[in-house]
């Protein structure tokens, strides 16, 4: 059978996040019992989470997570990583035996900040010298993924439910400000962890439920600005997409939002001027970077989370309020069973983005 | 009321408004059947000369000369429509010679005969407009 | 009298229990092959003048007619095939260059009807175009490579200028003079109806179509008939015309005959005199060359109108699409070997060039490989004939497509491929005036605009069976193709899997 990323392998999903605007640290226990719930949405083939402020002790360095299929593959990249990086950590990532997850490769962590001599030649900066090593390393050393690449926050995936993925990770020991959470639904079956969600590239990491009918047509784009998409998955696109507009062109995640569930042209035209401008531009401009098609996603960056879903809601989507905190998820089940008195549960409109900073941060 | 009107620009003289017209009047189901071997002789004709073509029927005049001069009463107007009641009709041909536009012709039953919109047709409508292949006849309500 | 070699390709066939010697064959035969013979009160013909045009057969009033192939054969020979002697013999008998009108007929694969479009089943719901909204509007032009922003931080707009269509569809280029004036009347009038462009040619435009001008594109090519800068700001858009998919290679000739006293006035050549387009433009002998007509031409314009450079598909398209996309043109129009024409040489037309299929598929790719898809939009032409193929094409890589022969065809072409006589009884490639007047563009614009309406909600059905709502979605959405029956080699240069995969 093909590995993901030689196949395109469609799946269904379960979503949840919660956000902590004040920025207070919450152990990895909540998230795993919310997204447990929705356990009928996933069938055992993939689950993930993504953690944001997780590394404050190592929050000025890139933290690599990376899946290895063998000692040699791990012997090649940590060459490579040397010739490029200064490692000021590395460990095995700590996990836990249990029989539900099974087939686990190496599964290692690296602190690591870029070598000045070589950035410095590389004539990039320190983000994009970063990226370029992580699609490297992807795409060229065989039997070696990094699968989370961004500072003081980490991916966590696995093949499995993703309550066991949870409880393999030992994710309860971990306090963030921000978790999401992924339960994947192929259909077919990957087999490789790489292919589980969370996606991530730098601060960036992606959850997402739908299969977006734009898939090639977004693909075939954004490879033609140095992005490579080795795992074929919806995901991933949209991640490079985010990373694409939000941290290379400027955009802010409104507008990001905006280009990704692009406003139709009738409501543009009933826009006040300026607005419709702006609309009208950033439609003409990124009309490859438009999503089609139904999708739920929620987008973790460095000071905050973006939820959005297409522009007609083919997914569903719920967010819920309580005092300093923002639970996003599938379905309001799974916010109410980790906080039932919520002050606001609301569903937001196809394509209107709901976008949750860090206190003072901006998006 | 509407009317026949032509344009001679789009009038491309094929004449098939002049065959449409006389298959009207048969109440045919058949073109071929109801017009084989039959010198038609239709309430439609087309006027041309020097590459200019255009197609003359009755032009259900505001005034009508025909009703005025009919001796007999045969020619009425009926919500602007103007026919002809063939029974009364004696054939003086009067109307024939008051019509400016040449539009009443002696019909092939004794009386004459002249475009009465398809009234008294199976269809109803006039069949050379829906005939013409270029849209130079139309039936429309003008000014 | 010399030999005839050459036996009636068809023949009228005439159902006498149905004629009623209406004449009207006779009166609408440009080519006088029915006549009435008044003693016999009996049409007769001459089948040798036929050019099976269907003109008598569609205005038969009692559908007494047909044409039928003669079906006079020379000995079975899959070598010399009755054809190729019967084109021998013409011109062993003239001396002369075969000429040919319309697109290439010949029987090489049509790569459209091997692809197939992916429809959406449980994973992914399809979309109903009549309870939600489907978009098909689409903008040509390039895309700016920055987003600047001004001291308030909102986005300056930096866009080029850009054509912007109701759906990806143009009518292409087709001169007044190779056209009629009422034929050009009826594609500007369902262009301006239906928000989308149609395109001068290359013989000027005349001067009652300068209303028309927010839905026209100028073209300039290398005879620069008609041009002028009251011309070339008229339109929306200027393309220059490097090629044409039926005649790669060379120019054109349109016979004194069809310059008439409107053709002459507008082309700005004497009446009566030939009009021919040198096979290069004689001031671009290369890509820099190119370069500086796109901008004396935006530079006459204010840098205000895109500029289209056209160019037919020929083996090394790729390579050239990439030279023009870093010309400073804002898009690239491609037309195939099946594209049409008002006269060409038969061998060229059916010989010279590649299918536009595989050229838009190289074309696309190659210019995404450089990573400068965005330059350029790319608008394909050369024998669009539904909106299945629109659809193909657009997820293959076109931003749009053009269309002629389809638009000719509603406008009542029959395909005869008679054009270079200069008689088409349908009153389109022609400029005798009794002809002409046979197209009214007022039933002619109608037919297109229903043609493009009717075209328009296919491709929303199909868009909405896949599950996408915008065009732009499936612009170069190649995963939503399969190919059937084709081989490794041309699945990899179409970029699509193999239906089953």
């Amino acid at each position: 059978m093909l590995r993901e990323g030689q196949t395109r392998i469609p799946s269904g999903c379960a979503i949840s996040g919660v956000i902590s605007k004040s920025g207070r640290r919450m152990s990895g226990d909540a998230i795993i019992k919310s997204i447990s719930v929705m356990h009928d949405r996933s069938n055992g083939l993939g689950g993930g989470f993504a953690a944001y402020g997780i590394y404050p002790e190592y929050k000025n360095y890139y933290a690599l997570h990376i899946f290895y299929d063998s000692t040699l593959a791990k012997k090649e990249c940590e060459v490579f990583l040397e010739e490029h990086f200064d490692i000021i950590n590395l460990s095995k990532i700590p996990t836990r035996k249990i029989k539900e997850i099974t087939d686990e490769p190496l599964i290692w962590r690296y602190f690591v900040t870029p070598l000045h001599t070589k950035l410095v030649s590389s004539q990039l900066d320190e983000r994009e010298f970063t990226a370029k090593c992580v699609f490297h390393v992807n795409t060229q050393i065989k039997g070696a993924y990094v699968f989370s690449s961004g500072k003081n926050m980490g991916v966590f995936k696995a093949v499995g439910f993703p309550e066991d993925v949870g409880r393999f990770y030992k994710l309860e020991e971990y306090e963030g400000w921000c978790f999401t959470a992924h339960g994947r639904y192929p259909t077919n079956t990957p087999g490789w962890w790489a292919g589980s969600h969370p996606f991530a590239l730098l601060d960036y990491s992606v959850v997402h439920n739908g299969e977006i009918s734009s898939y090639d047509a977004n693909r075939r784009a954004i490879e033609m600005y140095g992005y490579k998409c080795t795992l074929l998955t919806d995901t991933e696109v949209i991640t490079y997409i985010v990373d694409y507009l939000h941290r290379k062109k400027g955009l802010t995640l409104n507008e990001v939002a905006s280009v990704i569930a692009a406003p139709f042209w009738k409501t543009i035209e009933n826009m006040n001027p300026e607005e419709r401008d702006t609309h009208e531009y950033l439609r003409m401009v990124f009309s490859s970077q438009l999503i089609n098609g139904p999708f739920s996603i929620l987008i973790g960056f460095e000071g905050g989370v973006m939820a959005l879903n297409d522009r007609l809601k083919l997914r569903s989507m719920v967010v819920g309020e309580k005092d300093d905190r923002v639970y996003i998820a599938s379905e309001e089940a799974a916010i109410r069973i980790i906080e039932p008195n919520l002050e606001k549960v609301w569903a937001p409109k196809g394509g209107q983005p709901v976008i949750v900073c860090l206190d003072g941060g901006d998006a | 009321m509407k009317r026949v009107y032509v344009n001679e620009k789009w009038c491309l003289g094929c004449h098939l408004c002049e065959y449409q017209c006389a298959f009207a009047g048969t109440n045919g189901k058949d073109m071929a059947r109801s017009l084989k071997n039959i010198k038609i002789n239709p309430k439609i004709k087309i006027e041309e000369k020097d590459g200019v073509s255009f197609a003359v029927s009755c032009r259900h005049c505001h005034e009508p000369l025909c009703v005025k001069g009919c001796i007999t009463g045969a020619f009425s107007v009926s919500g602007g429509v103007i026919t002809i009641d063939h029974n009364r009709c004696v054939s003086c041909y009067t109307c024939i010679l008051s019509c400016p536009y040449g539009a009443i012709s002696p019909s092939d039953d004794g009386a004459v005969q002249k475009c009465e919109l398809c009234v008294k047709t199976i269809k109803g409508t006039p069949a050379c407009v829906e005939g013409c292949p270029n849209g130079a006849i139309v039936f429309e309500e003008r000014g | 009298m010399a030999v005839n070699f050459l036996y009636p390709d068809y023949e009228v066939a005439r159902n006498y229990d149905r004629c009623i010697s209406c004449r009207a064959c006779e009166r609408q035969c440009a080519n006088k092959v029915h006549e009435y013979i008044e003693d016999l009160n009996k049409m007769v013909c001459d089948d040798a003048k036929c050019v099976d045009c269907h003109r008598c057969v569609s205005l038969c009033p009692t559908r007494a007619l047909k044409i039928i192939e003669s079906g006079n054969t020379y000995k079975k020979n899959l070598n010399w095939t009755g054809k190729t002697i019967n084109e021998l013999y013409r011109q062993a008998s003239s001396g002369g260059v075969l000429l040919s009108s319309m697109g290439n007929p010949e029987d090489y694969p049509v790569y459209f009807d091997k692809i197939l479009i992916n429809a959406s089943q449980v994973t992914n719901p399809s979309i109903d175009p009549l309870r939600e909204p489907m978009e098909t509007k689409v903008f040509l032009g390039t895309k700016p490579e920055d987003i600047e922003r001004d001291e308030k931080g909102r986005i300056i707009n930096n866009l080029p200028p850009q054509i912007s269509l109701s759906m990806p569809v143009m009518f292409s280029a087709m001169s007044y003079g190779s056209i009629s004036y009422n034929a050009h009347e009826s594609l500007a009038r369902a262009a301006e109806k239906l928000g989308i462009l149609y395109n001068t040619g290359e013989g000027g435009l005349h001067e009652d179509f300068y209303r028309y001008g927010k839905n026209t594109i100028v073209q300039v090519a290398s005879g620069r008939f008609g041009v002028h800068p009251e011309y070339l700001n008229s339109g929306v858009a200027i393309e220059i015309k490097m090629g044409q998919g039926a005649k790669p290679g060379i120019g054109g000739h349109l016979p004194g005959a069809k310059i008439s006293v409107d053709v002459s006035r507008t082309r700005m050549i004497p009446e009566g005199s030939d009009a021919i387009s040198p096979a290069p433009h004689h001031d671009i002998y290369s890509i820099e060359d190119l370069r500086q007509l796109v901008f004396s031409l935006k530079e006459a314009t204010d840098y205000k109108k895109p500029v289209i450079v056209k160019i037919a598909a020929v083996h090394n398209v790729a390579a050239i699409a990439s030279g023009i996309a870093r010309s400073g043109a804002d898009i690239i129009a491609i037309d195939g070997f099946r594209g049409g024409t008002g006269a060409a040489p038969t061998r060229m037309r059916d010989h010279v060039g590649i299918p536009i299929e595989l050229a838009l598929a190289g074309v696309d790719k190659r210019l995404r490989d450089e990573g400068i898809r965005g330059n350029v939009s790319l608008v394909v032409g050369g024998s669009i004939r539904s909106s299945a193929d629109i659809v193909k094409a657009v997820a293959l890589g076109a931003d749009c497509v053009y269309i002629a022969t389809a638009a000719l065809l509603a406008l009542g072409c029959h395909l005869c491929r008679s054009c270079q006589g200069g008689k088409c009884n349908w009153g389109i490639a022609t400029q005798v005036p009794e002809l002409v007047k046979r197209l009214n563009p007022e039933i002619g614009y109608k037919r297109l605009v229903n043609l493009m309406t009717a075209w328009q909600h296919e491709i929303k059905e199909m868009m909405g069976g896949m599950g996408i709502n915008s065009i732009e979605s499936l612009r170069g959405n190649r995963l939503m193709l399969r190919g059937v029956g084709l081989n490794e080699k041309e699945l990899e240069i179409l970029g699509i899997k193999h239906a089953g995969e």
